[in-house]
């Protein structure tokens, strides 16, 4: 199974290569490596299951001066998670993108962003940890300027900046780790750690930047334009996986890592944060005119509820109702990441076809397209929290963990956001069945409507009735 | 094949699968649709009369699949849930067969059947939830899939009166979620047993029984109607009336009475609840809303916001008699439960039928329809007279089983008057229909005569539903001591809730 870890790096850097290389068959080789990857992922979560966490140094050096992939439930799960959305954008994106440029300019830097969540979702050290960051950034601005507008241009700058001062910070913390403990290997530090000022000032550092790059309020401000002037694929990836890459180096570093120094006060402070993200992203994205805007704020709301687990986490005494809700906590990310993918994905469907994305002026969509439109009514429901999406049992562990702790703010704040939420999604439902006869039937086409239906099917359906496993699969630690 | 944990899915897939091959069937392609429903909802039927007799024989039919660790999807089946489940399946195949002529040739017929077989399928599995968790989901999943067809029509109006729906809806499912979720901490997973499981819970747990309490009849009200949580009800009316009828006989308003009785009786207790002094606050809350609705209804105009406001009235009397402790009581509110479905699906049928032959939507319109009209008004007739509880439709057994039963637990000074005052209230707003029906005369034209009389009033596939609904009407009343019938079933299910 040390093959598929391997595998899960080499094979979009490789296939990157082949792009960059070919630029005439470029979509059937990044299909192809996508699917190929998506293979390695089935295998290393169906190894993880088996085997229990898989360790891997390459080329025999130890930990210190090699490098060291490590892979357990939750990286396993998120990497899977990865490969399907990844692969489901690239099948859209052979049809989104029409010329040959784009292409050759798409999917090199696609792939290398590939290669880049891989690795740093297999990470077992700081160091490492810290060059894949730097280069899953450097890779997303690359990919959301590709548009090539000016609205483009601007946010990926703003994009590009705010995520060098994200890793600077990221490497600010992970220079003291060094200087106090004389190792950057995970597994090690977790031992090594005690609460102290260096594991304080090199946690908030850390923190403190990731923090920026997962866009928790208030540091959110350059993702929703970043998010809503890229191109529908872009925009369903940096939604869906690329923030979420940078709160999985939160989550592990504050429940694995660091779990000696973290104090629940902190954690009352990043739940706070949340509740603020969950309600004034989604008090935006009802305002919000266009779908793209809605959608990105949407992503600012959501990350709110990840961080709403902290205080919970850490309230709970370890135990199975804490691992509940972990399990709840990883649920709703990956219904999250199917979710706003497939959203972002169907707008780019109304936005091609209809030449615009106001929402004022949808009427009629559900008559014109409705396979989009039952796409977004699907992620709508996992993006609300309804059931049988995977979202419910995600919230239904926040919330059960709120009342076992006497925590009832979060419990407040979850309702209010759920609802927003629903207002938001019906706004646009509500002109999506409104009445505009149309005279002629767009073309509707399959490759772009079907990966963003299976999305939303995988978010609403699969990982609600489906998910029990998840909870067993993150109980395999490292 | 482990035959008795299968039936209860397969009971919620015959719905549940002909809706989703329908929603990607064309437009044009008629026949294949109407096939698909009718073989759907008649083998629904057949394997729900397997489902009654093996109930009766207590015979255990349960499924069960896990979610998450400690979340089961749990279908079970007992007397309460078959009364449920057969009601909306009868009903169900009788919609059916109104909806086929009534959309005749209109546009998204696919999307329409597609969404009408997924609510039933919600309605028949929340009937069937064996626990409080599996009916959350099934109740969010109403909501959603009715949504759509409360805004089919798309208008400005329409998709008004669906975005009202789903605001009251979905924030009545909010309060029900958080109360779920209170109780599962509290207790643990929340089956439905007889009797009710709470009792056995220490004295310290008591005051946030009754906030959970509270809180899951507020969420569970909204769709119920109950006064002042009603407010989308009148709105929804801009649906299509095959809709309107599906949703105030079966689907969403009774099941949300439907999870009233669950609650006081299969999770609370109805003598835990009287210990805890619930059940008073439910009983005030539900002559307040039979009161209020029965004026309101006579306020109104419109045919079908008239009706609709009746149901806000007679709904409450399930309430009620969830309310009234002691098994005659019971059984009023629970017979009212099918009684209440029959009756209103006729009258919303009739008026249906008024709207598509004749272009009549007021009262004011309706003089002499009943010469035009005949069979269609004598069906709107006998279900009228039930509602206000002439013998012998099925109404009059409903009222006289909750009047007996207030007598009996002692709350007659209060429930008989709210009773009276109720069944006076509906014949003034029934009575002077019926009269502007069959004796006024007809105006020179009506106003939109889209379909001429021929050999019937109106187009079949209109006309039978309708008839044959007010003849079920009729039958339970008539009947009503045969076996097999609502009442007694209903005297069945209350046996085994108090352990007789």
């Amino acid at each position: 199974m040390t093959d598929a870890m391997i595998g899960l790096v080499a094979l979009p850097l490789a296939g990157a290569l082949a792009t960059l290389l070919l630029p005439r068959s470029a979509t059937a080789v990044a299909i192809g490596t996508g699917l190929a990857i998506t293979v390695a992922a089935g295998l290393l979560l169906f190894g993880v299951a088996t085997q229990g966490a898989l360790h891997y140094e390459i080329g025999g050096w130890s930990a210190g001066l090699g490098i060291a992939l490590r892979a357990d439930g939750l990286s396993a799960l998120l990497l899977l998670m990865t490969a399907l959305v990844m692969l489901a954008a690239s099948v859209y994106a052979s049809a989104y993108f029409s010329t040959v440029s784009e292409r050759a300019r798409f999917w090199p830097l696609w792939l290398l962003l590939w290669t880049s969540l891989n690795a740093l979702l297999l990470s077992g050290d700081l160091f490492n940890l810290y060059v894949t960051l730097e280069l899953l950034g450097l890779s997303a601005v690359a990919l959301a300027s590709l548009g090539g507008k000016r609205a483009a241009v601007a946010a990926a700058l703003r994009y590009l900046l705010v995520g060098l001062l994200g890793s600077m910070m990221f490497l600010a913390g992970v220079g003291l780790i060094y200087a106090g403990y004389g190792t950057l290997d995970l597994a090690q530090l977790a031992l090594a750690i005690g609460a102290g000022p260096v594991a304080w000032t090199a946690l908030a550092l850390m923190t403190a930047g990731l923090l920026l790059k997962t866009a928790l309020f208030p540091l959110h401000f350059w993702l929703p334009p970043a998010h809503a002037s890229a191109s529908a694929p872009v925009s369903a990836v940096l939604s869906a996986l690329v923030v979420k890459a940078a709160f999985y180096l939160v989550l592990r570093l504050w429940l694995d890592v660091f779990a000696n120094v973290v104090t629940p006060a902190a954690a009352d402070l990043l739940g706070v944060l949340g509740a603020g993200a969950v309600l004034w992203g989604s008090w935006r994205a009802l305002q919000a005119e266009r779908l793209k805007l809605l959608a990105a704020w949407s992503t600012v709301a959501q990350l709110g509820y990840l961080f709403l687990f902290f205080p919970l986490l850490l309230a709970l005494p370890p135990g199975p109702a804490r691992e509940l809700a972990a399990g709840g906590l990883v649920m709703l990310a990956l219904t999250h990441g199917f979710a706003k993918a497939s959203l972002f994905l169907a707008i780019g469907i109304i936005q091609q076809r209809c030449g615009h994305d106001t929402i004022r002026e949808l009427d009629g969509t559900a008559q014109r397209l409705p396979a989009t439109t039952f796409a977004i009514a699907l992620a709508g429901v996992a993006l609300i929290g309804l059931p049988p999406s995977g979202a419910f049992l995600g919230k239904w562990q926040l919330l059960a963990g709120a009342v076992a702790t006497g925590q009832w703010v979060w419990l407040v704040v979850t309702a209010i956001g759920s609802l927003l939420a629903a207002a938001y999604i019906v706004r646009v439902l509500g002109h999506a069945f409104g009445h505009r006869p149309y005279p002629n039937l767009p073309v509707s086409v399959a490759r772009e409507e079907w990966p963003a239906l299976l999305l939303a099917a995988m978010a609403a359906l699969v990982l609600g009735l489906a998910g029990a496993p998840v909870w067993g699969l993150l109980e395999i630690g490292t | 094949m482990n035959w008795d944990a299968w039936l209860p899915v397969l009971v919620v897939a015959s719905s549940l699968l002909p809706g989703l091959v329908i929603f990607f069937l064309r437009e044009g392609s008629h026949r294949l649709r109407t096939a698909l429903n009718l073989a759907g909802a008649i083998l629904k039927l057949l394997l729900v009369g397997i489902l009654i007799w093996g109930v009766f024989h207590e015979h255990v039919y349960e499924s069960r699949w896990t979610l998450a660790p400690g979340l089961d999807l749990v279908l079970h089946a007992d007397t309460l849930s078959v009364l449920f489940v057969t009601l909306s399946t009868v009903l169900w195949l009788v919609t059916t067969i109104y909806a086929i002529g009534y959309l005749e040739n209109a546009p998204h017929r696919s999307r329409f059947f597609g969404f009408f077989s997924l609510c039933v399928s919600a309605t028949v599995g929340l009937a069937l939830a064996g626990n409080l968790f599996t009916f959350v989901i099934f109740f969010e999943l109403l909501t959603l899939v009715t949504y759509p067809l409360v805004a089919h029509r798309g208008t400005p109006e329409a998709v008004r009166g669906a975005r009202i729906y789903l605001t009251y809806t979905l924030g009545g499912g909010m309060l029900l979620l958080i109360g779920t979720v209170w109780l599962h901490v509290l207790a643990g997973p929340t089956a439905f047993v007889e009797g009710g499981t709470l009792g056995s819970l220490p004295a310290e747990y008591h005051p946030q029984l009754k906030m959970i309490f509270l809180l899951l009849i507020m969420g569970l009200g909204v769709k119920a109607a109950l006064v002042p949580l009603h407010g989308w009800l009148p709105h929804a009316m801009v649906a299509p009336a095959p809709v309107s009828a599906l949703l105030h006989a079966v689907a969403v308003v009774k099941a949300g009475a439907f999870g009233i009785v669950r609650v006081v009786y299969d999770v609370y207790g109805v003598n835990f609840a009287d210990q805890l002094g619930l059940l008073t606050g439910l009983g005030i809350a539900a002559a307040v809303t039979i009161v209020y609705g029965s004026v309101m209804a006579l306020l109104q105009d419109n045919l079908k916001k008239r009706l609709a406001y009746s149901t806000v009235s007679q709904v409450s009397y399930i309430a009620l008699g969830t309310a009234i402790l002691g098994p005659i009581g019971t059984i009023g509110g629970i017979v009212h439960l099918v009684h209440q479905g029959i009756m209103k699906i006729t009258l919303f049928f009739a008026a249906g039928n008024y709207a598509e032959t004749l272009g009549i939507h007021k009262v004011s319109e309706m003089n002499g329809v009943g010469r035009r009209m005949p069979a269609t008004t004598l069906a709107f007739s006998v279900a009228a007279l039930g509602m206000i509880g002439v013998p012998p439709v099925a109404g009059f057994v409903s009222k006289w089983y909750l009047g007996l039963g207030a007598l009996e637990a002692g709350m007659a000074a209060w429930v008989m008057p709210v009773l009276i005052a109720s069944s006076v209230l509906n014949a003034a707003y029934f009575l002077p229909v019926l009269y502007r029906a069959w004796f006024r005369e007809p105006g020179p034209a009506w106003p939109a005569e889209h379909i001429p009389a021929a050999r019937f009033e109106t187009s079949a596939t209109l006309l039978w539903p309708p008839v044959v609904t007010a003849m079920l009407a009729l039958a339970a009343g008539l009947f009503a001591a045969a076996p097999y019938s609502p009442l007694e079933w209903a005297t069945l299910i209350a046996h085994r809730e108090y352990g007789l």
